[in-house]
C-alpha cells in the first residue's frame, strides 16, 4: 500500500474514464447533452485535480525514490506488471497534468459544435494517458500510455482543428508513431537484457556501453520528437497551427514535457555513459533550436506559429539543463518544463481569447487592444514577461539555473544558451507591441469586450502560478530537490566507474522506493 | 487406439452431416437461417468439446490433441462462427447466396482445419487440408451467377490445386528419404544423420505448399483477387479461420518434424517474412478497393506473425499464437463493417465510400477506428501485443534486421490505416449506408470489445499461448 492508503495513482489515472462512461450514458436532445457533457468533463477533471492535491500534501519530500507505489501482476510470463508510483520529478508532472486539464476543458467550452460529447471524451481519455505516463513504473505500462496519447490527440487535431487539420493530424501521428516504434525496439532490447520491465529494478542494473549507445538512439527517437528538438520539430508547428486552442494547451503544457521526462527517467538514469557521450550532440541541437526558433518567432505574423516557435525554444533550454547532469541543470530544466507548461499554455489561451472574438490569428489584424481590453492586456503582459524570463516570473528561475549549470560545462554553451534571454525578450516584446499597443485603427476592434468570467477563471490560476513559482520557487523545488540530487550523484558515480559504487549510488534512487513500499 | 482425442472433429463432421440432412428436408425459405443457427450451435458445442476432450496421441499416432491444437482449434471455431453470423444478413440480400449448403460447407471446412492442426502424420495433414480446401473452393464461387465470384472460385481452385500438388510432391520426397509419413519418425530421421538433400528439398516443397495457403509473398498472388472477387461474407471467412489453421499447421510442421532443419529453413522464413512485410506495407497505399486493401494488409500481418516463427524459440511460437488470436478478431470486425457498406441495397466497396461514416454511423466508425489502430499496432489495443511479442521473440534470437524492417513497415502501414480513419471522420459524408443488420452490429460490437479490452486478459491469453508453445516444443 502507500501513503494514501488506497491506489491513489490508479484512481487518478482511470477516474477520467469514468467520466467518459457518464458522458456516453447521457441522453436527450443535442443541446442538452452537449451542455451536460461539458459539465461532466469539467467536474470529472476538477475532482481528479482535487484528488491529485493529496499528492501535493502527502508526498514525503525528504525521501528519494518512488512513493505511492502500487503493484499488480499483469504479464507475469514476461516479468511485466502493472506498477505505478511517483518520485519527486514525476509528481510535479502529474500535478501539472491534472491542473491543466480543467483549464483546457474550459478553453474548449464553446467549441465542439454538435460533437461536444466526443470532444470532451477525447480530453478525458487524454488526461488518463497523461497521468498514466508520469506515474507508470513499468516500462511496458509506460509505453502503452505513451502511445495511447496519440489517439485522443490525433482526434482532437483532426476533427476540431483548423483548415489543414487532416495534414497536421496525420503528420503528428506519423512523427510520433515512428519515434515510439523505434523506442519500442529499445524497450524490447532493454527488457531482454534486464529480464524485467520494472523501472526501479532497472536502475540497479548497469548496461554495457555498446548497448547503451543503441538504446540511447532508440529512446532519443521517441523523446526528441515529443519534446520536440530541432530538426524534428516541424510537426509541432503544423499541429499548433491547426489544433484547437485546448489541444494546443495540452500539447504545449503536457505532451512536450513527456519528452523531457523521458530523457530524465530513461536516458539520464538508465544510460549514463551514453548520455554523457551524446551530450555534446544534444547541446548542439538545443543551441541551434534556441537561436533558430527565436529568429523564426521574430518574423512570424501568425500568433499560433509564434507560440509554437517560442515553445520549441523553451524546451530546448530544458534539454540543455538535463544534459549538464548537474543538480542545478536538472532542477533548472524541471523549472523550465513546468513553467513552460503553464506559461505557454496561457499564451495559447490568450491567443484563443482573441481568436474567439475576431476569428483571426494574424498579428496584423490586431493592435491597440490595451484600450479596449485593459485587463486582458495586463494578464497577457504577465505571461509575456514569463516567456521573456523576467525575474519574478516562473520563466526566470529555470533559465538562470540552466545557464549557470551550462557555465560549469562550457563557457560557450552557457553564452549561446544565454542568448535566449535577449532573443526571447526581442520577439516577445515585438509581438506584444503589435497586438496590444499601437493605434486602435480597425473599427471592429473598438467594440471588443474585455475578457469574461470563464476566461478569467482560466487565466487567473495561471497568473498566480507564474508569479508564485517566480517569487517562491522553493515550494516547488522541495519536491524534486532530493530526487534531482540523487540523480546527479548517481550519474557522477556511474561515470566514475567502479561497478560497486555504481550499484550503490543508482541504488539510492531505488532502495528508497523499496523501503517506502515496505514502510507504508 | 484412443479415438476420444478426436472427439471434437468427429462430432463436428457428424453435426455437418446431420445439418445437411436437416437442410435438405426443411422448407426452402427458412433452410438457410435454420442450418446457420444449427451450425452455430454445433460450433459452440464443439468448442466445449475441445476443452473437455482428453489430450494425447490417437489413431496409432496419426492425430494429436494437445494444448497447441486446442488453442488453434478454438480460434478456428470462433472465426468460423463469427463468419457464419456475418453471412446471416449478407447472404439473404445477395442473389442466390441464402442456401443451406453455405453453413454446412463452412462446418466441413472447419472440420478440415481442425484435423490439419491436430495432424501428426503427413497423410492426416493432407486429408485435413484437402477437406478444408475443397469446401472453401465451393464457398468462394458460391454466388454462382456472379462472374466475379465464379472467377474468384476458379482462380482459388486452380492455384490451390497447384499448391496442393507442390505440397504432395514435398511429402513424397520426405517420405521417400525418411521412410515414414509419421512426424515422429521424420523427426528421428533428421536427428540421427546429417540431412539428405532430398529431405531438405522435400521440406522446402512442403513449406511452399503451406505458405501458399497463408498467402505470404511470393505465393500471395491469388489472395487479392480472391478477396476482391468472392462475396464479402466469404472473404471475411477466408481472412480468418483458414489463415489461422494454415499458420498453425506451418508452425507444427516446421517446429516438429522439420525442427532439426531449423538452420535450413530459418533464412527462407525470414525472407518470406520480410517480403510480406514490405508488400503488406506498400501495396495498400495504392488500393482503391477496401477488400483488396484488406488482402494486402493481411499479407503484412502474416509477415509479422512469421517473424515469430523465424525466431525459432518458444517465445516466438507463443507470440505467433497471440498474434493470430488478436488478428482474427480485428479482421472479422473490420469485415463486419465492410459488409455493412451498402447503399440502397447494393454493396459498395471503394475505400472512399467510407467517407463521413463518423457522422452517419458513429458506432461503426468508432469500431472501425479501433480495428484500424489495432492493426497499426497502437497500444492499448490488442494488435499491439501481437507485434510486441513478435518483436520480443525476434530480438531475443538476434534478428535485428527483421525487427527493424518490421518497425519501419508498421510506420508505413500506419499511414494507410490512418487514411481510413481520416476518411471516416474528417471528410465530407457521401450519403448514409443502409441500417446495419443486428447480426452485423453484434459481431462488430463483440470483436470491437475484444480488441479494445484485450489488455485486461493479455496475461491469461499469453499463458495459454505459452502452454501451447511448450506442448509443441516438448
Amino acid at each position: 500500500m502507500n501513503q494514501a492508503g488506497f491506489p491513489l495513482l490508479s484512481l487518478l489515472t482511470f477516474l477520467p474514464l469514468a467520466g467518459v462512461v457518464v458522458i456516453f450514458c447521457l441522453r436527450g436532445d443535442e443541446e442538452a447533452t452537449a451542455r451536460a457533457a461539458r459539465w461532466t468533463a469539467l467536474w470529472t477533471s476538477l475532482i481528479v485535480f482535487v484528488l491529485s492535491l493529496v499528492l501535493w500534501f502527502d508526498f514525503d519530500k525528504s525521501f528519494v525514490g518512488f512513493q505511492f507505489q502500487e503493484n499488480l501482476p499483469w504479464l507475469p510470463q514476461y516479468g511485466a506488471s502493472y506498477r505505478m508510483g511517483v518520485d519527486g520529478i514525476s509528481v510535479m508532472f502529474v500535478l501539472i497534468s491534472t491542473a491543466l486539464t480543467p483549464i483546457a476543458i474550459l478553453s474548449a467550452w464553446k467549441q465542439g459544435g454538435g460533437r461536444a460529447r466526443e470532444y470532451m471524451t477525447a480530453f478525458l481519455v487524454l488526461e488518463t494517458t497523461m497521468i498514466g505516463i508520469f506515474s507508470a513504473l513499468d516500462l511496458l505500462v509506460f509505453f502503452v500510455f505513451f502511445e495511447a496519447v496519440l489517439i485522443p490527440m490525433f482526434v482532437i487535431i483532426g476533427v476540431w482543428g483548423g483548415e489543414r487539420r487532416r495534414y497536421a493530424a496525420i503528420k503528428f501521428f506519423l512523427f510520433m508513431f515512428a519515434g515510439s516504434m523505434l523506442m519500442l525496439l529499445g524497450i524490447v532490447a532493454l527488457w531482454i537484457h534486464d529480464g524485467t520491465t520494472s523501472i526501479p529494478d532497472m536502475l540497479h542494473i548497469p548496461l554495457p556501453a555498446h548497448l547503451q549507445f543503441w538504446l540511447f538512439l532508440a529512446f532519443f527517437a521517441a523523446f526528441a520528437v515529443k519534446i520536440p528538438i530541432w530538426p524534428v520539430h516541424t510537426w509541432l508547428i503544423d499541429a499548433h497551427r491547426e489544433a484547437p486552442i485546448a489541444g494546443s494547451v495540452l500539447l504545449a503544457g503536457v505532451l512536450a514535457n513527456m519528452g523531457g521526462y523521458g530523457f530524465l527517467r530513461f536516458s539520464v538514469s538508465l544510460l549514463p555513459q551514453a548520455s554523457q557521450s551524446f551530450a555534446p550532440l544534444m547541446f548542439a541541437l538545443a543551441v541551434v533550436a534556441i537561436i533558430y526558433t527565436s529568429i523564426a518567432a521574430l518574423v512570424q505574423r501568425d500568433l499560433l506559429k509564434f507560440c509554437a516557435y517560442s515553445s520549441i525554444g523553451h524546451m530546448a533550454i530544458a534539454v540543455v539543463g538535463i544534459f549538464t547532469f548537474s543538480v542545478q541543470g536538472i532542477e533548472g530544466s524541471l523549472f523550465r518544463m513546468l513553467s513552460h507548461g503553464f506559461i505557454t499554455a496561457a499564451l495559447f489561451i490568450c491567443v484563443g481569447v482573441l481568436m474567439d472574438r475576431m476569428r483571426s490569428q494574424s498579428m496584423d489584424g490586431y493592435g491597440g487592444l490595451a484600450r479596449t481590453m485593459p485587463f486582458y492586456a495586463l494578464l497577457f503582459m504577465i505571461f509575456a514577461m514569463g516567456t521573456v524570463g523576467l525575474p519574478g516570473t516562473a520563466g526566470f528561475i529555470g533559465e538562470i539555473l540552466v545557464i549557470v549549470a551550462a557555465l560549469k560545462v562550457n563557457f560557450w554553451l552557457s553564452l549561446l544558451t544565454g542568448t535566449t534571454l535577449i532573443l526571447s525578450a526581442i520577439y516577445t516584446l515585438v509581438m506584444y507591441r503589435r497586438v496590444i499597443f499601437g493605434g486602435l485603427e480597425r473599427p471592429e476592434l473598438k467594440v471588443l469586450q474585455d475578457i469574461g468570467p470563464r476566461e478569467i477563471v482560466m487565466l487567473v490560476p495561471l497568473v498566480i502560478l507564474t508569479i508564485w513559482m517566480g517569487i517562491y520557487p522553493s515550494s516547488f523545488s522541495t519536491f524534486f530537490d532530493a530526487t534531482a540530487n540523487a540523480m546527479a550523484q548517481a550519474h557522477t558515480v556511474a561515470l566514475a566507474g567502479t561497478p560497486a559504487h555504481l550499484a550503490s549510488a543508482a541504488g539510492n534512487l531505488a532502495v528508497g522506493s523499496v523501503t517506502a513500499g515496505g514502510a507504508n | 487406439m484412443n479415438w476420444l482425442v478426436a472427439l471434437p472433429e468427429l462430432a463436428l463432421s457428424l453435426c455437418g452431416l446431420a445439418i445437411l440432412i436437416a437442410g435438405v428436408f426443411s422448407p426452402n425459405k427458412h433452410a438457410f437461417q435454420l442450418t446457420s443457427m444449427l451450425s452455430l450451435g454445433a460450433l459452440l458445442g464443439v468448442g466445449g468439446l475441445v476443452l473437455v476432450s482428453p489430450t494425447g496421441l490417437g489413431f496409432g499416432g496419426l492425430f494429436i490433441n494437445d494444448a497447441f491444437s486446442r488453442f488453434a482449434q478454438l480460434l478456428i471455431l470462433a472465426g468460423a462462427g463469427l463468419a457464419i453470423i456475418l453471412s446471416l444478413d449478407f447472404n439473404e440480400r445477395e442473389e442466390g447466396m441464402a442456401r443451406f449448403e453455405y453453413p454446412v460447407l463452412i462446418l466441413f471446412a472447419s472440420a478440415g482445419m481442425m484435423i490439419m492442426v491436430g495432424a501428426t502424420n503427413l497423410m492426416t495433414l493432407y486429408l485435413g487440408l484437402e477437406l478444408q480446401s475443397l469446401a472453401l473452393y465451393v464457398v468462394a464461387a458460391f454466388a454462382r451467377d456472379s462472374l466475379k465470384s465464379s472467377e474468384a472460385g476458379l482462380k482459388y481452385f486452380v492455384l490451390g490445386s497447384l499448391a496442393s500438388g507442390i505440397l504432395l510432391y514435398g511429402m513424397t520426397l520426405t517420405y521417400g528419404f525418411s521412410g515414414s509419413t509419421d512426424f515422429i519418425h521424420i523427426a528421428k530421421a533428421l536427428v540421427t544423420s546429417t540431412p539428405s538433400v532430398g529431405l531438405v528439398i522435400g521440406m522446402v516443397f512442403v513449406m511452399v505448399g503451406i505458405v501458399f495457403k497463408i498467402a505470404a509473398v511470393p505465393f500471395h498472388m491469388w489472395s487479392p483477387d480472391v478477396y476482391e472477387g468472392a462475396p464479402t461474407s466469404v472473404t471475411a471467412l477466408f481472412g480468418s479461420a483458414p489463415k489461422v489453421a494454415a499458420m498453425a499447421l506451418l508452425i507444427r510442421v516446421m517446429a516438429w518434424p522439420f525442427g532439426h532443419l531449423f538452420v535450413q529453413w530459418q533464412l527462407l522464413i525470414e525472407i518470406i517474412a520480410i517480403a510480406s512485410l514490405i508488400l503488406g506495407a506498400l501495396a495498400p497505399l495504392v488500393q482503391t478497393n477496401i477488400k483488396r486493401l484488406m488482402a494486402y494488409s493481411s499479407i503484412g500481418h502474416v509477415g509479422y506473425a512469421l517473424m515469430g516463427l523465424a525466431a525459432g524459440n518458444g517465445n516466438g511460437i507463443s507470440a505467433m499464437l497471440v498474434y493470430l488470436a488478436t488478428y482474427i478478431f480485428m479482421t472479422l470486425g473490420a469485415f463486419g463493417i465492410i459488409i455493412a457498406m451498402r447503399r440502397q441495397g447494393r454493396p459498395v466497396e471503394k475505400i472512399t465510400d467510407l467517407a463521413g461514416l463518423g457522422r452517419n454511423h458513429p458506432g461503426l466508425a468508432i469500431a472501425m477506428t479501433i480495428f484500424m489502430l489495432s492493426m497499426a499496432g497502437v497500444p492499448p489495443l490488442s494488435g499491439f501485443f501481437g507485434k510486441l511479442y513478435v518483436f520480443l521473440a525476434a530480438i531475443q534470437s538476434g534478428l535485428w534486421l527483421l525487427a527493424v524492417i518490421g518497425v519501419i513497415t508498421s510506420v508505413i502501414g500506419a499511414y494507410y490505416y490512418l487514411r481510413i480513419i481520416k476518411l471516416m471522420y474528417f471528410d465530407a459524408p457521401e450519403g448514409a449506408f443502409d441500417h446495419p443488420a443486428p447480426s452485423l452490429s453484434f459481431v462488430v460490437a463483440l470483436t470491437g470489445a475484444v480488441t479494445l479490452l484485450f489488455i485486461l486478459v493479455a496475461g491469461p491469453v499469453t499463458t495459454a499461448a505459452q502452454a501451447a508453445a511448450m506442448a509443441l516444443l516438448g
